[in-house]
């Protein structure tokens, strides 16, 4: 019997508890069961991890610490000072990709960042919210962001376009780059898991390189979640600071 | 593609903004204050046996810099002491010294005048001897009583010569 090979599978939305409000779909769904999972592991590490408020930390109260700290001078070294307010977020920010992105790679659970949907809505929360915190900090002298300074006026006419240009497309590479990294992990993971199955004996090859793939996941996870934290750093910083 | 089916949109849009949201609330009212609680207490405490550390430092060096103090003022004390005693018996042993030998020089001349009293002694009874003999001599070889008168000068003259 031959194994039919779907690795798109993974990626369907299945509606644990239909939910309909006023007409909208509010189903909880598979998604949303991994979404609440990653809340519940950050919180319980964060609290519970902590609950012995120890001077010399165990391992768990070392792990929320690292975090911690390890967000802390994050967002020390990109924004600066002015950036201490947005610490909860950018930490809530990367401690949910990070859980969603690690809880992925247990196998038979859901990847939420997969979703093209989901990091579209997180790339776009840190775009408004970027931008908003920027006209409210400095109103129209917002704008300079736009224009690169020591730079001749001719060039000019082709920088400012190409400035704003990217200033634009910041929300989709955002949301991109975390998608596509999550998405072709898991789907590669999932054809050469068809192919071990398939193949019987030979099917030894590709479950090793499975492993290695798996190995290079966890990278990914780490790493993805990282550069979507960073380059919000980045972007509040542009907006508070104005280069 | 399951991630374009739009009918999941909406659910998981909801489901991203509650999850979300409370996390956010839940980081920012209670993880976050805690877990930074725990490293701001640590740091007071670490800042504190710090300064503890030093304040009984410079403490630990007054003590030590007093107890060298009194060292050197001890040794320099005994030091004193031992070079007084030094001189005291120096001059003391001097002094004997000096007595010792103006008492040996005393006996010396003592014994050097003992010395010649018998030399005169001795010399008066040869003399007395000489003559003695001379007179049995002359008396033997010429068979008459010698001179008194003339004796006593030529044995006087013979010692003198010997002597001499």
């Amino acid at each position: 019997m031959a194994l039919e090979i779907r690795p798109l599978e993974q990626f369907k939305i299945d509606r644990l508890i239909p939910i309909h409000i006023g007409g909208v779909d509010v189903s909880y769904t598979n998604a949303a069961f991994l979404m609440t999972i990653a809340v519940l592991l950050i919180t319980a590490l964060l609290v519970f991890g902590t609950r012995k408020r120890a001077l010399v930390p165990g391992r768990w109260q070392s792990i929320a610490e690292m975090s911690y700290e390890f967000v802390a001078d994050m967002v020390e070294t990109n924004v600066g000072h002015g950036g201490q307010e947005f610490f909860p977020f950018v930490f809530t920010l990367f401690m949910f990709i990070l859980f969603a992105n690690f809880l992925g790679l247990v196998p038979y659970s859901y990847t939420v960042t997969s979703q093209i949907i989901v990091t579209f809505a997180l790339a776009a929360v840190v775009f408004i919210g970027v931008t908003i915190i920027g006209i409210v900090r400095h109103g129209f002298h917002f704008l300079r962001l736009f224009v690169p300074q020591g730079v001749p006026a001719a060039l000019l006419l082709l920088l400012v376009p190409i400035e704003l240009l990217s200033y634009c497309i910041r929300p989709f590479t955002l949301a991109i780059r975390l998608f596509a990294n999550m998405l072709a992990g898991h789907t590669m993971l999932a054809i050469f898991g068809g192919f071990a199955a398939s193949l019987g004996l030979l099917g030894i090859f590709p479950m090793g390189i499975d492993i290695l793939i798996v190995a290079l996941e966890v990278l990914v996870a780490a790493l993805q979640a990282y550069v979507f934290a960073i380059l919000t750093c980045l972007y509040l910083s542009d907006a508070i600071n104005l280069h | 593609m399951p991630q374009l089916d739009v009918s999941t949109f909406a659910p998981q849009l909801v489901w991203l903004a509650i999850t979300f949201i409370v996390l956010y609330v839940l980081m920012s009212k209670l993880g976050l204050p805690r877990v930074s609680g725990i490293i701001e207490a640590r740091r007071k405490r670490l800042d504190d046996d710090l300064a503890r550390a030093a304040e009984t430092k410079a403490e630990a060096e007054a003590v030590l810099a007093a107890y060298q103090k009194a060292m050197a003022e001890a040794r320099a004390q005994a030091q004193a002491a031992i070079k007084e005693r030094t001189e005291q018996f120096a001059a003391e042993a001097a002094d004997r010294q000096r007595r010792l030998a103006e008492a040996l020089a005393e006996q010396t001349r003592a014994a050097e005048r003992e010395i010649g009293a018998a030399k005169d002694r001795a010399f008066a009874e040869i003399r007395d001897v000489a003559v003695d003999v001379a007179r049995s001599i002359t008396e033997k070889l010429t068979g008459s009583p010698a001179d008194e008168g003339k004796l006593g000068p030529a044995v006087d003259r013979a010692l003198t010569e010997r002597a001499g």
